[in-house]
């Protein structure tokens, strides 16, 4: 594609020259110029004969080398990406690559400084069974309001699946049980105690264990909502085998934490993870490797073993692990493949080396409404008042579970999701902007060059929860297609979704999609559409059809 | 200032209950003003700083040098036509005022009528007035010849906006490009004042058979005249003066269907036509500032630069083909659609609007294909198409407006046929996927026995 690109500026630059001469030059024969023009022409056709031949003898040696270029081919004349987007390191050199050139970057302040430090100040924490997609919205109970739980025992569990446990993160006392619309039950709420006490489980020996046995324990010992399947991203049925299962050993989304940070000092919790997981598909266990840095992700993802392994390169989203899976083996036509976490996997690791549910969490916090934007371990669904508490700059501020793409809102008497390790806080952008639209006076992130964000790549912004314009119509701007580096074309997915379309929906790729990946579609979009939202309705609605 | 600003709007919001159509336009000028203060609610929680007011907008500043120009041009053709001021920058403040005389009414009459026909429907059906009268508000008056009268003006725009845009739905949902379907209206409709030789120069009338004259000044150029007279500039005039020997008032690609190139460089040089002075629409006429917008559109990606490229592409293939078939010698029966065929295709370029339709209508959002595969074929098709039409049929002058209308006929077929594809690549990919596991499945049994 880029060679054609190449090809067109070229010949059409040289063809406005000679129009230029000729129009300066009234006297010359048209025959004279009609001649120079072909020449000129057969020149640049020549010239670009040979540069596509080079191209392809490229192609086939990087094909040898197991480097995968998404477009397929790396063009000989370097393109704007090649020139400012570095080269490819040295380390992606013992494991395949793949390079996604479409993305953006969204670069906000508050970034964590890499100290992890303890969350003292946390004393409530949350089961939230809205974070566990594909349940009942009423689970049944296991446990009633004032009852003492240690960290690994039951607290509820669904219908459709009774024999899977949904485990306490933390040993303490169960004091709230929240609902929300429909007596749906939202948060179940646990007083920590001072001192965590932990269930004991008598682990199964992988070595001797079958699969049936290792299976039955992670049901029963909570350790299945560490497990998430795509399609759909819901907790996975039992029953079903995975093709393969993923974990994408980095995030890409904006401020996310470095996992480097979140998996010292559990490097052999990491690895029996991995160990625990290749016993549970027949096909394999993909590790998504980072090969955006200077140097290589930390030794306990690139020396991992029971694994094959792959780095991406590219902008966010090339962390998300639906990215990697649609450019390692897509999921459709019936598959189903589980994908998981750095630190779920720590979590299951630690459940099979020690024998508890240890579900203690490195969390982000970050943004540029943080006074010192850090590191804390803590445990899942923490109380997000109690993590922020004297480090926030302002009230009026926008707190998210998650990074500022996916999150979802919270309030500071709310808890942090399930899955999430990362607790962003951004301005409130309820302020009315004069002339915004025309002459925007303060910066803001954007992909679209009329802005003059692309001459100062490296600065980094505020962000606020402001719209910058009103919802429309979906008008085709090219917008979504630069930052979405899957084969799919997500307006006609959104389109389709719109109209039920449901052979359309699945014949363009709707299954291999989840929120996270068309976040940053939804980040550029000209129309300022909901298209995450869109989407879930979609995957409900197939869902529904099976 | 911002404050007060804010604080007065405030205070004449009318009510939306009981005036739907006042609150509409209050809405529409409120969130012109100002960038509404709404917060994200569920997704995203930061949003891009682009939104479609300022997408549309990069399209009209891409258009302002075509304005400036096109006002001058308007004066600048008239005064040729009679041979006064024939300098460039001769009589300027003359050449300035008599083009903004012409201009100004069929930009506010363009406004005022499609801006009307926006609020009444956005009031009618409840929602906030959509931005894509913005582009083709500051379209349709650059594609207008100078002399169009106003009601015809009016009526064309209500025809395009009304059939062409809310009848589809409104903003995004429109099949044809309405700029160029308010044209088409007055080119059709009203044919005696589009098309043909003797319209596209201001201001000069019929005074007999054959007999052209300028028109009588009189009203708002008298009073332009007393101050002009003031400073000791040149004035307009009585008026009524005869044109220049020779004069024809056609357009190059006029000339060309009758001459070929011989008979355009009788009138036109080369650099005049590049430049832009020749008659024509008040906007198309020169390339220079043409490219310039296409190229501002393309560094800033509101338009898409394949749609462009794929555009010139196909006109050069088609121009090659024509110059190919064309007979090499003309004795003098020859008719002049061979003499037209056998203009070499470069000089094609020269004449008639296609860098305007390739940059300003093709790329047209709405109404173009969405992917980008279909974009490639699209525009090839734009520029084949159109200069096939422009060669090949008597009918009609130019072929841009038809061809750019036709394809976009075509474009949800393209991109059809392009999500198809996309659904049998990912059917096959999973064929694929399966079969290699299939293969590959008897190692995987052997570790299930070893347990």
């Amino acid at each position: 594609m880029k060679s054609i690109l190449n090809k067109a500026v070229l010949t059409l630059g040289t063809l406005f020259m000679v129009l230029e001469l000729s129009a300066q030059n009234e006297g010359a024969s048209g025959s004279n110029i009609f001649i120079y023009t072909l020449v000129g022409i057969a020149v640049i056709l020549f010239f670009g004969m040979l540069i596509n031949v080079a191209d392809n003898l490229i192609g086939i040696e990087a094909k040898q080398n197991n480097i995968d270029v998404e477009d397929g081919g790396l063009a000989l004349i370097p393109g704007f990406n090649h020139l400012f987007g570095g080269k490819v390191a040295d380390y992606t050199a013992n494991a395949p690559l793949t390079i996604l050139r479409r993305g953006h970057d969204i670069l906000l302040e508050g970034e964590a400084t890499s100290t992890v430090k303890e969350a003292t100040g946390v004393t409530r924490y949350a089961v939230q069974p809205t974070s566990f997609l594909g349940l009942q919205p009423i689970p049944k109970m296991t446990v009633e309001v004032g009852a003492s739980v240690k960290a690994g025992d039951q607290i509820f569990f669904d219908k459709q699946m009774p024999d899977v446990a949904f485990v306490a993160p933390v040993s303490g006392e169960v004091i709230e049980l929240n609902r929300g619309a429909k007596r749906a039950i939202t948060e179940i709420v646990i007083l920590a105690d001072k001192k965590q006490e932990y269930r004991t489980f008598s682990q199964p020996d992988l070595k001797t264990a079958n699969r049936e046995t290792i299976l039955n324990f992670m049901k029963e010992s909570g350790a299945w909502s560490l497990l998430r399947q795509r399609p759909y991203n819901t907790i996975p049925n039992p029953e079903v085998t995975p093709r393969d299962i993923f974990v994408s050993t980095f995030d890409s989304a904006p401020l996310a934490p470095d996992s480097a940070v979140v998996v010292a000092g559990q490097e052999a919790a990491f690895q029996m993870g991995i160990d625990v997981l290749a016993r549970l598909t027949d096909g394999q266990v993909h590790l998504g490797l980072d090969g955006r840095g200077e140097t290589a992700p930390p030794a306990a993802f690139t020396e991992a073993v029971n694994a094959s392994k792959r780095y991406f390169k590219g902008k966010h989203p090339v962390g998300n692990v639906g990215v990697q899976i649609h450019h390692t083996a897509p999921v459709g036509g019936g598959d189903i493949v589980w994908v998981l976490g750095v630190q779920e996997v720590i979590t299951l690791g630690n459940l099979f080396k020690e024998g508890r549910f240890d579900a203690s969490r490195v969390v982000a916090l970050v943004g540029a409404e943080l006074e010192t934007p850090h590191y804390v371990r803590t445990y899942a669904g923490a109380n997000v008042g109690e993590l922020l508490k004297g480090n926030l700059k302002q009230d009026n501020v926008r707190y998210i579970s998650g990074d500022v793409l996916s999150g979802d809102q919270k309030t500071p008497n709310s808890y942090l999701n399930f899955y999430d390790d990362q607790l962003t806080v951004i301005k409130e952008g309820d302020y009315y902007e004069l002339f915004g639209w025309l002459l925007p006076l303060s910066p803001r992130p954007t992909i679209s060059n009329t802005f003059p964000n692309f001459l100062f790549p490296k600065v980094k912004f505020e962000g606020d929860t402001n719209t910058h314009g009103e919802k429309r119509a979906f008008v085709v701007t090219n917008a979504y297609e630069q930052v979405m580096p899957m084969d799919v074309y997500p307006q006609q997915i959104m389109k389709s979704i719109l109209v039920n379309d449901i052979e359309r929906m699945e014949g363009l790729g709707i299954l291999e999609l989840v929120e996270e990946d068309v976040a940053l579609c939804e980040f550029v979009c000209v129309s300022k559409q909901p298209l995450q939202q869109i989407l879930r309705e979609g995957l409900e609605t197939m869902r529904e059809q099976g | 200032m911002k404050k007060a600003l804010l604080n007065f709007f405030e205070r004449i919001e009318p009510d939306k209950a009981k005036s739907p159509l006042l609150h509409t336009a209050y809405d529409a000028f409120f969130t012109f003003a100002f960038t509404p203060n709404t917060v994200t609610a569920k997704g995203v929680h930061i949003r891009d700083g682009m939104d479609l007011k300022r997408t549309m907008v990069t399209v009209v500043v891409a258009l302002q040098l075509l304005y400036v120009f096109g006002t001058y041009n308007i004066g600048n053709q008239h005064f040729h036509a009679l041979g006064m001021y024939t300098g460039t920058f001769e009589a300027i403040h003359l050449k300035i005022f008599y083009g903004l005389v012409k201009i100004l009414p069929i930009f506010v009459v363009t406004h005022l009528v499609g801006l009307g026909v926006e609020f009444y429907y956005a009031a009618k059906k409840g929602h906030a007035v959509e931005e894509g009268f913005l582009v083709s508000g500051a379209l349709i008056p650059l594609i207008m010849p100078p002399d169009i009268p106003l009601w015809i003006l009016s009526i064309s725009i209500i025809f395009a906006v009304v059939i062409g845009k809310e009848a589809f739905g409104g903003t995004g949902m429109n099949i044809l490009n309405i700029a160029l379907l308010a044209r088409v209206f007055v080119f059709f409709a009203y044919p005696t004042y589009i098309s043909g030789d003797e319209v596209w120069i201001a201001g000069i009338e019929k005074v007999g058979a054959g007999a052209y004259a300028g028109q009588e000044y009189g009203g708002i150029y008298g009073i332009l005249d007393s101050i002009f007279g003031s400073f000791g500039w040149a004035t307009f005039g009585e008026g009524k003066q005869a044109v220049v020997d020779g004069f024809t008032g056609a357009t190059p690609l006029g000339l060309a269907s009758k001459g070929g190139w011989a008979a355009v460089t009788e009138h036109y040089s080369v650099s005049d036509m590049w430049w832009g002075h020749i008659p024509g629409s008040i906007g198309e006429t020169s390339k220079p500032l043409v490219l310039i917008g296409a190229l501002m559109l393309i560094l800033t990606k509101v338009a898409d630069w394949r749609i462009m490229v794929s555009a010139v592409v196909g006109f050069v293939v088609c121009g090659l083909m024509i110059n190919g078939i064309a007979p090499a010698t003309f004795g003098p029966e020859t008719d002049g659609i061979f003499k037209f065929m056998a203009v070499p295709w470069y000089y094609h370029f020269y004449m008639g609007s296609f860098f305007f339709a390739m940059a300003f209508m093709a790329t047209d959002p709405v109404t173009a294909a969405s992917t980008a595969t279909g974009k490639w074929i699209y525009g090839f098709f734009i520029g084949f198409i159109g200069l096939i039409i422009r060669i090949l049929n008597p009918a009609y002058p130019e072929g841009w407006m038809l061809a750019i209308l036709f394809m976009n006929v075509f474009a949800p077929l393209i991109d059809h046929y392009v999500f198809e594809a996309n659904v049998k690549r990912r059917a096959k990919r999973q064929v694929a996927l399966a079969k290699a596991r299939v293969e590959a499945a008897p190692a995987n049994a052997a570790t299930v026995t070893a347990e």
